[in-house]
């Protein structure tokens, strides 16, 4: 049979068939011809042999994430610690019931208690039992510009959490490893600061309309221009609000017939947006180009679910950095994977935008691609350029159908003077523009702030989630009792962290995420390894089981570090 | 999760621990001191903490009982309620094992001896 012609790919390579064995045969086996192996075990790239999918060439610098296993030991106690609390809130909830003690949640009138419940009582269960105990990690007021450095209001509770009380005092200069500041730009002083200024004076604080009506100002048309500029696509289109432009633009792109594969960890403006929109939604395991590709391969096989007729569109929707992990999308592959199955492609920048990349222009200048691979590329303003909002960039035709489409558009307020001044002025930063080598420096400062805070954390021996270049660093805590713990005793050393748990991780990997920024000295930076050295001894965080590399491995060690 | 996924360079593959055994004593100059520092194993990690006296290491394994079961997080009153029930229930089982094990201990050896070590009296019956 002519195997060799039909088993060539688009570049030429031939294929590799997998390896559970779809052979050809006369009967009629399909053969697969998928672009990424699927792998039987780990393969390790010494292991490789000649026909190994080329994936590992598309990549310019290696891409090396790590995502250490749970221990045993570990996993098996969280779950007790979760049981043993649960326990307790059961019985809490029986005391609450029977009125033996006071309650403190909201609960429906003695005349209603035979109508169908209006509060969910078990759906809240977690929150009344689990969460409300260690509520004082969240929420912590702030009184002053969330820089590198953070005043926070104290306070007290005498109810256990319950209710909150101000002091009156004020904690000053917490070390803040909680914003998402990747580049310094949120600070009451320097060009940005006094250009809002400037701008306020003129246009004033409020638009008081929508962008459809009278709410398009020239220094909205002015920073469009200029993000698609920066992007490097045709033409982009600014949003009051990062959530609601992907909720809301999602639903104007996509609709019945359309199918929309998403990743497992999306963020939930995306899943939103997508629920919203009507598609048929199909999750695929998180970065896994394997299992994206049957994905789509079954969807153009198969088709619509009993029609059996094509999709009218395909979207793939993924996010520059996922930021719960720390992971960084496998950018190529999902291009590769796009070309070949022409599907479109709809790229979430929020947290990669400015953050990655040797000009800061996010992961597509990470990986040295083509922003025109990209159909959709989304982004917001909040995380690193210190202002509020989100943007959407493209071909002419795409924006200008959003402009007409979008709800987002037609019925929010648009964005206010001085914040898109800040964008304008921050953006110009970076690029350069401004003549200065500010942009350059910072970019340059926080690739060598997160290499830095990674390897001392890895060094240290924490389990650290994600890529080795996403300046956001999630550390496992895993046990629900050390989650409020880390939070209380970082504060104590003057330092203000993020800690998740349930919902937003699985169940028993709760974590501490913290977020490097350019803004950070490396006096910062020491003080604060110091404090979660300390803190991770205190309370027995340092599970990882990795070897580290022993001095007497001598030049061996050296070079196989050099990659890092 | 996602399983491991370590760059192949950190993996110790046994032929450069072998030259590294080899090349340790010919090592010139000292390596920098973060790579110094191995993983320490969780008993080492203790090590690391000082403990001025008794009653602080006891208060920090108390601190890490309160983490590990997450009594952390509840009311005195909880706290106290989950350690008399468990220390009851502890006190319990040493109790039944200081009056049972002995017991249990002596006629599980009278059984097993009586089976070894009756043989030699029954043959020597036999043949008598």
């Amino acid at each position: 049979m002519t195997e060799s012609a039909t088993s060539k790919l688009l570049n030429g390579d031939i294929c590799h068939r997998t390896s559970n064995g779809k052979k050809a045969s006369k009967n009629g086996f399909v053969k697969d011809h998928s672009l990424f192996e699927q792998p039987q075990k780990y393969r390790r790239p010494r292991d490789k042999n000649q026909n190994v999918p080329h994936n590992y060439s598309l990549y310019k610098k290696p891409f090396v994430e790590s995502f250490e296993e749970t221990p045993l030991w570990v996993a098996v106690l969280t779950y007790m610690g979760y049981g043993i609390l649960t326990i307790f809130g059961y019985l809490r909830d029986f005391l609450r019931h029977w009125d033996i003690e006071k309650c403190h949640v909201a609960r429906e009138r003695d005349e209603q208690k035979d109508f169908v419940p209006l509060y969910q009582d078990f759906e809240n269960f977690y929150t009344r039992n689990l969460y409300m105990r260690i509520r004082d990690n969240w929420n912590r007021p702030i009184c002053s510009v969330p820089g590198a450095k953070v005043d926070l209001v104290e306070r007290v509770t005498h109810d256990y959490n319950w209710t909150f009380e101000h002091t009156g005092k004020v904690v000053k200069d917490v070390i803040n490893m909680g914003s998402y500041n990747y580049l310094g730009f949120a600070e009451n002083t320097g060009a940005c600061a006094d250009a809002a200024l400037e701008v306020t004076k003129m246009y004033g604080v409020g638009v008081g309309s929508t962008r459809c009506e009278m709410g398009n100002l020239d220094i909205h048309e002015e920073m469009e221009q200029l993000v698609a500029r920066f992007l490097g696509v045709e033409s982009a289109m600014a949003f009051g609000m990062g959530f609601a432009t992907n909720s809301m633009n999602i639903p104007a792109l996509m609709g019945k017939g359309c199918l929309i594969l998403s990743d497992e960890l999306n963020h939930t403006s995306l899943v939103l947006g997508a629920r919203l929109s009507g598609s048929t939604i199909r999750v695929f395991k998180h970065n896994n180009m394997q299992s994206l590709e049957k994905l789509l391969r079954d969807a153009i096989v198969h088709g619509q679910p009993r029609t059996h007729r094509p999709w009218k569109k395909i979207l793939i929707v993924v996010e520059g950095i996922y930021s719960m992990e720390g992971s960084i999308v496998r950018l190529p592959e999902v291009i590769a994977l796009k070309k070949r199955y022409k599907a479109y492609l709809y790229l979430d920048e929020a947290h990669s935008i400015g953050a990655l990349g040797p000009n800061g222009r996010g992961v597509v200048d990470y990986f040295g691609l083509d922003s025109k691979d990209v159909d959709i590329m989304m982004g917001t303003f909040t995380k690193s350029f210190g202002a509020a909002g989100g943007y959407i960039g493209g071909k002419k035709e795409l924006i200008d159908y959003l402009r007409r489409h979008s709800h987002s558009a037609m019925y929010a307020t648009s964005m206010s003077p001085p914040v898109a001044q800040q964008i304008i002025t921050s953006m110009k930063i970076i690029m350069g523009e401004d003549g200065t080598t500010l942009g350059a420096d910072r970019l340059r400062q926080l690739s060598q702030n997160t290499t830095f805070f990674r390897r001392r954390l890895h060094e240290m021996g924490f389990i650290i989630y994600g890529n080795d270049d996403s300046p956001v660093v999630p550390l496992m805590l895993y046990m629900p009792a050390k989650i409020g713990a880390f939070g209380r005793e970082m504060l104590k050393r003057n330092i203000g962290t993020v800690v998740v748990g349930f919902p937003a991780t699985p169940i028993i990997e709760s974590r501490a995420r913290f977020c490097v920024s350019a803004a950070h000295t490396r006096e910062m930076l020491d003080t604060a390894l110091e404090a979660i050295s300390e803190v991770g001894d205190l309370l027995q965080l340092k599970y990882s089981r990795r070897e580290q590399p022993l001095p007497s491995l001598g030049w061996m060690s050296e070079e196989s570090l050099l990659q890092d | 999760m996602a399983g491991i996924e370590v760059r192949p360079s950190q993996r110790l593959s046994t032929v450069p621990l072998m030259q590294g055994l080899f090349s340790f004593s010919m090592r010139k100059q000292t390596p920098p001191m973060h790579r110094i520092f191995r993983t320490l194993h969780l008993r080492d990690l203790r090590a690391r903490m000082n403990f001025k006296n008794l009653r602080e290491y006891l208060a920090w394994l108390y601190y890490q009982y309160l983490l590990i079961t997450g009594i952390y997080v509840l009311e005195p009153w909880e706290k106290s309620i989950f350690n008399s029930i468990l220390f009851s229930a502890i006190a319990m089982v040493v109790y039944t094992s200081y009056v049972f094990v002995p017991i249990h201990v002596r006629l599980a050896l009278e059984f097993f001896l009586g089976i070894f070590g009756g043989q030699p009296e029954s043959t020597m019956a036999l043949m008598t």
